[in-house]
């Protein structure tokens, strides 16, 4: 344990099987009910209502349906997951073995990302354990037609695999490749079977809310986002750290609780996200705010965002599976404006065709990486034209 | 955890009802990452004995190889140290680890020492942004990288 960590619901005190004992008392459908009820939504980005989710894999035809864990945890900044695993891994194997039960799969599978081998010999140490305490395997806690297994599978070295039909592509033994979509995972997923993939974070939530009730964990956040979320903050601040905070907390309360001075931005949801400006500091961590799968990285006032940009599209030109066309050939171009921008030397129709190429990719990339890998250029162009070299009828202009 | 198999068929055998595994395709990436492990990296030939066995084309495998930046064709060191160009790392002051690592290894960034001992590489964010500049040295996480910790890691590789 690197220090004793505290929060609302997933750094809150919950004994082992605690989660689990309650679900198995319940009905499949009553576990469903009960998560729905706590309006969780996906804490790996996108933000899909986990309830919702689970019920369609739980309706859905199949013989065999799978659990995946997505660990890939890739999003630059992001690290909240890498101390959930090292800290928490229990309870995000019962949330797996709970989502197992209710939706009726019988094998869970981890994709870990590849930089975080190491943790594999301790992962598989409380997978054996729970095994031994008949918490995992066969009749779970003596529940006798109920099976389930979790295998460890690790990632080599691709962020795209993050997204969750690359991520089965992957499992299956193929190229990272995004699919297409529909169909969703919960219908045709691994190995064609129904399967629901959830972030680590939320698996880790869901013990809670089937020990503590849907209630008690829906009293925490906003109106729209229920619940905490875990932000990983990094950067120019004396506290860098994994938080756990209340849905609803400001970008103000943030900095102040990592010890931030001359903040000049933050940037929220890592290279995919977008760049808050310090006007905005008011604006608050939610689904219907700063959408976020928990990268905070805070920037003082002798940082050059042109910079930063520029290192996020590097790292999108490094990542892109080149199988669709937007991005492929988007984001080189997005990265030699950067560069002419930085150089004070983006024209005025170079200035046009970024925002017209980023609205192509936004719209015709095949997955979340294409689509979002402009999102951090224009909202520097957007939110920081000091910071941009650009004469004052192209300034004008930004100002649209 | 027992080894098991995820996807399972039943097929008659002798007049009798056997479960045998159709996952043989998923387990590629395992198998690679095993000769990888053990090997230090995928050779041709292992590539055609993988794909006789999994009864797929070699191109099938050679394929999915490129894909993975972790997965690599030739021989690399024995240790792979791979620097963290994220933003973080670059804000904490990676230039400077990155140079100490050149200067101590005598090789550039994408090399290996000629005694085969260390590849230096660059990567993508590796989840240690609070601990920036960080690196990935073979499995192991290390932060809050200096020139003079590069000293003490580079003398405790052996
Ligand atoms: C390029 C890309 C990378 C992603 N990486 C991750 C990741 O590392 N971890 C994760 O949980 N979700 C990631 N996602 C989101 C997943 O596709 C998916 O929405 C998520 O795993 C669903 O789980 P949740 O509903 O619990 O959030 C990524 C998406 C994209 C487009
Ligand atoms: S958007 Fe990029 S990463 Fe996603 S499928 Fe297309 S090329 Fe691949
Ligand atoms: S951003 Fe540097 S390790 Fe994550």
């Amino acid at each position: 344990m690197e220090t004793q960590r505290q929060g609302p619901i997933i750094f809150s005190g919950i004994a082992p099987d605690e989660g689990l004992k309650a679900a198995l008392g319940q009905s499949r459908a009553d576990v469903i009910g009960e998560v729905r009820n706590s309006q969780i939504k996906g804490r790996g980005g996108a933000g899909f209502p986990t309830g919702v989710k689970w019920n369609l894999a739980a309706t859905a035809q199949g013989e065999r349906k799978f659990i995946v864990c997505n660990a890939d945890e890739g999003e630059p900044g992001t690290f909240k997951d890498r101390v959930l695993l090292k800290e928490y891994a229990r309870t995000v194997f019962e949330g797996m073995v709970i989502a197992g039960y209710a939706v009726g799969a019988q094998h869970g599978y981890v994709y870990l990302r590849g930089e975080y081998r190491s943790f594999g010999p301790h992962l598989e140490q409380v997978l054996q354990q729970m095994e031994d305490e008949g918490a995992l395997g066969d009749a779970i806690l003596g529940k006798k037609d109920f099976h389930f297994d979790i295998e460890i599978r690790f990632g080599v070295g691709a962020y795209v695999c993050g997204e969750e039909s690359a991520l089965i592509e992957s499992l299956e033994g193929y190229r990272g490749e995004a699919r297409n979509r529909p169909p969703f995972p919960t219908n045709t997923g691994l190995h064609g079977s129904p399967t629901v993939v959830n972030n680590v974070e939320t698996f880790a939530a869901v013990p809670h809310i089937i020990a503590k009730g849907a209630e008690w964990f829906a009293s925490f956040g906003t109106e729209k986002s229920k619940g905490s979320k875990l932000l990983s903050v990094s950067g120019d601040c004396r506290k860098p750290g994994v938080y756990e905070v209340p849905f609803g907390t400001s970008i103000k309360q943030i900095l102040k609780m990592v010890e931030a001075e001359d903040t000049k931005a933050v940037q929220v949801g890592g290279a995919s996200g977008t760049c808050v400006p310090k006007k905005e500091f008011g604006r608050v961590i939610a689904y219907e705010d700063l959408s976020t799968g928990g990268s905070v990285i805070v920037f003082n006032s002798r940082r050059s965002l042109i910079d930063v940009v520029h290192n996020f599209l590097e790292f999108f030109a490094e990542e892109s599976c080149g199988q669709c066309t937007p991005c492929r050939e988007g984001v080189p171009v997005l990265l030699e404006y950067a560069e002419k921008l930085r150089a004070g030397e983006l024209t005025r129709n170079e200035l046009g065709e970024v925002y017209s190429l980023s609205e192509t990719m936004q719209l015709a990339s095949k997955c979340g990486l294409g689509q979002s890998a402009p999102n951090a250029l224009v909202s520097i162009l957007e939110k920081f034209p000091k910071e941009c070299p650009l004469s004052t009828s192209q300034r004008k202009e930004l100002v649209r | 955890m027992k080894k098991m198999c995820a996807v399972k068929t039943q097929i008659k055998k002798g007049g009798r009802l056997e479960q045998v595994c159709d996952d043989a395709r998923g387990v590629l990436l395992p198998r690679l990452q095993e000769i990888q492990n053990r090997r230090g990296y995928i050779s041709d030939k292992a590539m055609q004995k993988l794909a006789d066995e999994l009864g797929i084309h070699p191109v099938e495998v050679y394929s999915v190889v490129s894909f993975y930046s972790f997965l690599h064709t030739k021989k690399k060191g024995k240790y792979i140290v791979r620097l963290s160009q994220c933003i973080t790392s670059k804000m904490a002051g990676q230039e400077k680890v990155r140079k100490a690592f050149e200067k101590e290894l005598g090789i550039r960034m994408g090399e290996t020492t000629r005694d085969g001992k260390i590849t230096l590489e660059e990567t993508a964010c590796i989840g240690m942004c609070d601990q920036a500049p960080a690196a990935l040295v073979n499995d192991e996480l290390i932060g809050k990288m200096s020139p003079r910790k590069v000293k003490t890691l580079l003398a405790s590789l052996k």
